[in-house]
């Protein structure tokens, strides 16, 4: 069994796509995250402490099929002992009207640190997830997904 | 696997590419003279032969179909096959202009020589070749692929859902095929396809949305010629996005590379001496694929719609194109030793229908599948008096015949067709038929819209649709070719990033700037939306070429491009 515990950062509206042509292009624009707000979030969680490259495996598609729920599994690299287990995620979105996505906490006894969840993403932007390891040391990944308003065929 | 000393590069048909005597070749198909024996005369290795096509877009008939003049590669694919076109396309391949190969592989002079050459493909052409080859080679030696979109694209196969297509793949012995616009036909008559059909529907990477289960046969294994081959699906990546969602609302695409590779290894764990990617990924998303996934000997590809005289190898993986509308077959033969590829030659095998006997049964076939549509199909609406062509990065004639027609059946202001690769041309004289009109526009969703868009928006959709071809990495690439426009002009970049590749917008009817925040009338179909409403496309275009009677369009000057 793996123990799961998230926080949403937003409540998914489930209305009508607008990855469509049209619907997209007249959609209002929204007010979005940076990424220096996602920066300034990660800040407040653990100062300026470094981040190495590593141990998390971020699987995401390169092009979101749908932007109101791209999926998303997360994988971080431990044994999950007493003396070396994961005890955070954090997942940040830095092109969304509120960057924080999610955070898992985990525990030895959650047998492996990875799960999975679908987020909404308004365009093309890049998802940065950080592991905090029961060490203190920090580890990030990044992906860019791009949310396209509309192909032409083939 | 294949080294490179092995890499023999069979000369198209006969074998006569280095030694000028294309010239002739041609002189005789006109006469008479040449038999599909020229054809398919080949120097034959190992046991096994594949056989591939592709993109045939449902072409039952022979047809014109010119190869594009504008292809651009960008990133790592720039300069490269498949993105040469004419005279560098020539000389690449060592091609000689004017002859046969010219015709089939280039645009150049195509009017004339579509005159000399004649029209190309036909299922029962494809028949005979397919079948000889089956004679020479023995039976249990030949495996036939399809890599996808053979079931959609003209009248017939709308109107029956691709059945008529089913049953022409059926009678070829067809082994296996992937899909794309195949999935325009909805979840259930996908189904029923793949439940009844007397060949694979293979996708690895498809799954059930809401249990991310595989939802078709990922991989099947054949025995031909003594070896044990696995052949592996893989599905148009990006159908959800390019194709309408609400079609099949439960699955979820992708490239999902490391699956990808958990097949090749179960596969050569279960003893594949040969593994073979059946693809609709596109070329370039193949060839950087191929350099990322181990293990693969073959990458049949498809998508795009490239025509290549010779394979492309990525490290020791094999890259065949076979180009689209029944224009061709790909005949790979290989040389299996020691449960590995040791050699192989490859002949991309022009369907040249002037010079194939059609083979009888599929000819009958043909005819039966044709005829409760005879009379829409023959039914002669107006003349091309222009060549009329849709393949290209971005507009083409027959396009721009498709944009004027919503213009003025739909009272628009600007005009946007999708960049759709398939369908078929027309030379100038040539009658247009309602066939010809449903060989560019016959789909699931061809509603023609009319919408009121600002200037910014339009520019907006423009930048997005261009990055999803003009990307420098492949996979995030995606669909066709970039969104033809009518009644506005614009000037493209191709080398900026996404946002800033448009400029110049530009209003034809007054010659003024686009007007970022005014409101314009735009018409436009294939929607991927659900529900959009208004006539179908082809009801448009007719009643506008029957007005027109003469179609007279020269290629647009409105798109200029820059960057390349």
């Amino acid at each position: 069994m793996q123990l799961r515990s998230w926080t949403p950062s937003r409540r998914e509206t489930m209305g009508l796509g607008l990855t469509a042509l049209l619907a997209a292009a007249l959609a209002p624009r929204l007010v979005l995250a940076t990424e220096e707000a996602v920066a300034a979030e990660l800040k407040k969680l653990y100062g300026d402490k470094p981040m190495a490259d590593g141990k998390i495996k971020l699987d995401l598609p390169e092009i979101a099929e749908n932007g109101l729920v791209v999926p998303l599994n997360i994988d971080v690299e431990s044994p999950m002992t007493d003396g070396d287990y994961v005890k955070a995620v954090h997942v940040f979105a830095d092109g969304n009207p509120l960057p924080q996505v999610v955070t898992y906490r985990f525990t030895p006894q959650s047998g492996k640190a990875a799960a999975s969840v679908r987020m909404r993403l308004a365009q093309t932007q890049n998802v940065v997830a950080v592991a905090e390891m029961s060490n203190g040391a920090l580890y990030t990944a990044k992906a860019q997904v791009k949310v396209t308003i509309g192909g032409c065929g083939g | 696997m294949i080294s490179r000393r092995d890499f023999v590069i069979a000369a198209m048909a006969a074998g006569m590419l280095a030694s000028g005597a294309r010239g002739a070749f041609a002189q005789a198909a006109r006469a008479g003279k040449m038999t599909q024996d020229d054809i398919l005369r080949f120097d034959p290795v190992g046991t096994l032969t594949i056989l591939h096509t592709t993109d045939l877009h449902a072409q039952l008939e022979p047809i014109y179909f010119r190869e594009p003049s504008v292809n651009i590669g960008v990133g790592e694919a720039r300069g490269l096959p498949p993105h040469l076109v004419d005279e560098a396309f020539l000389a690449y391949y060592k091609i000689a202009a004017g002859g046969p190969d010219a015709y089939a592989l280039t645009s150049l002079d195509f009017d004339t020589l579509a005159g000399t050459y004649g029209r190309m493909g036909g299922a029962d052409r494809i028949a005979t070749l397919i079948k000889a080859i089956r004679a020479a080679r023995g039976e249990g030696n030949v495996l036939l692929l399809d890599g996808g979109d053979g079931l959609q694209g003209s009248w017939s196969s709308l109107q029956t859902k691709g059945e008529d297509m089913v049953r022409v793949f059926g009678a070829l012995g067809l082994d296996a095929m992937v899909g794309h616009w195949e999935f325009t036909y909805g979840t259930a008559r996908v189904q029923e396809i793949v439940e009844k059909a007397p060949f694979a529907f293979l996708a690895q990477n498809v799954r059930s949305m809401e249990w991310q289960e595989p939802v078709f046969e990922a991989r099947k294994m054949f025995e031909r010629g003594g070896s044990k081959i696995a052949v592996i699906g893989q599905a148009f990546p990006r159908t959800p996005i390019s194709n309408p969602r609400w079609m099949i609302p439960d699955w979820e695409f992708g490239l999902r590379e490391e699956d990808l590779q958990k097949q090749v290894d179960e596969a050569r764990a279960a003893g594949a001496e040969v593994v073979v990617l059946l693809s609709h990924n596109g070329f370039d998303v193949d060839r950087k694929l191929a350099g990322r996934v181990k293990g693969i000997d073959v990458i049949l590809t498809g998508h795009t719609h490239d025509a290549l005289p010779a394979p492309v190898m990525v490290g020791s993986t094999l890259l065949i194109a076979t180009g689209s509308h029944g224009k061709f077959i790909s005949r790979l033969d290989l040389d299996v030793r020691d449960g590995k590829v040791a050699g192989f030659r490859y002949g991309l095998l022009p369907v040249f229908s002037d010079a194939i006997a059609p083979d009888p049964e599929m000819a009958a076939l043909v005819k039966e599948l044709r005829a409760p549509y005879a009379a829409d199909l023959g039914r002669v609406v107006g003349q091309a008096g222009s060549l009329l062509y849709r393949r290209g990065n971005f507009n083409g004639t027959f396009d721009d015949m498709i944009c004027q027609a919503m213009l003025t059946e739909r009272d628009a202001e600007i005009a946007l067709s999708p960049g759709f690769r398939w369908g078929g041309t027309l030379r100038s004289g040539d009658p247009i038929t309602f066939e010809a009109i449903a060989n560019a526009t016959a789909i699931t969703y061809p509603a023609c819209y009319r919408n009121m868009m600002t200037g910014q928006q339009l520019k907006d959709v423009l930048e997005d649709v261009a990055d999803n071809i003009f990307n420098a990495d492949p996979y995030f690439q995606g669909g066709g070719d970039m969104v033809r426009v009518g009644g506005v002009g614009y000037a493209i970049d191709i080398g900026q990033p996404m946002g800033k590749r448009i400029s110049d917008l530009t209003y034809l009817k007054t010659g003024q700037p686009l007007d970022a925040s005014k409101t314009y009338a735009v018409a436009g179909w294939a929607s991927v939306n659900q529900g959009v409403e208004g006539p179908p496309i082809w009801e448009l275009v007719e009643r506008y070429v029957a007005a027109t009677r003469t179609v007279d369009i020269a290629p647009t000057a409105s798109v200029k491009v820059s960057g390349a």
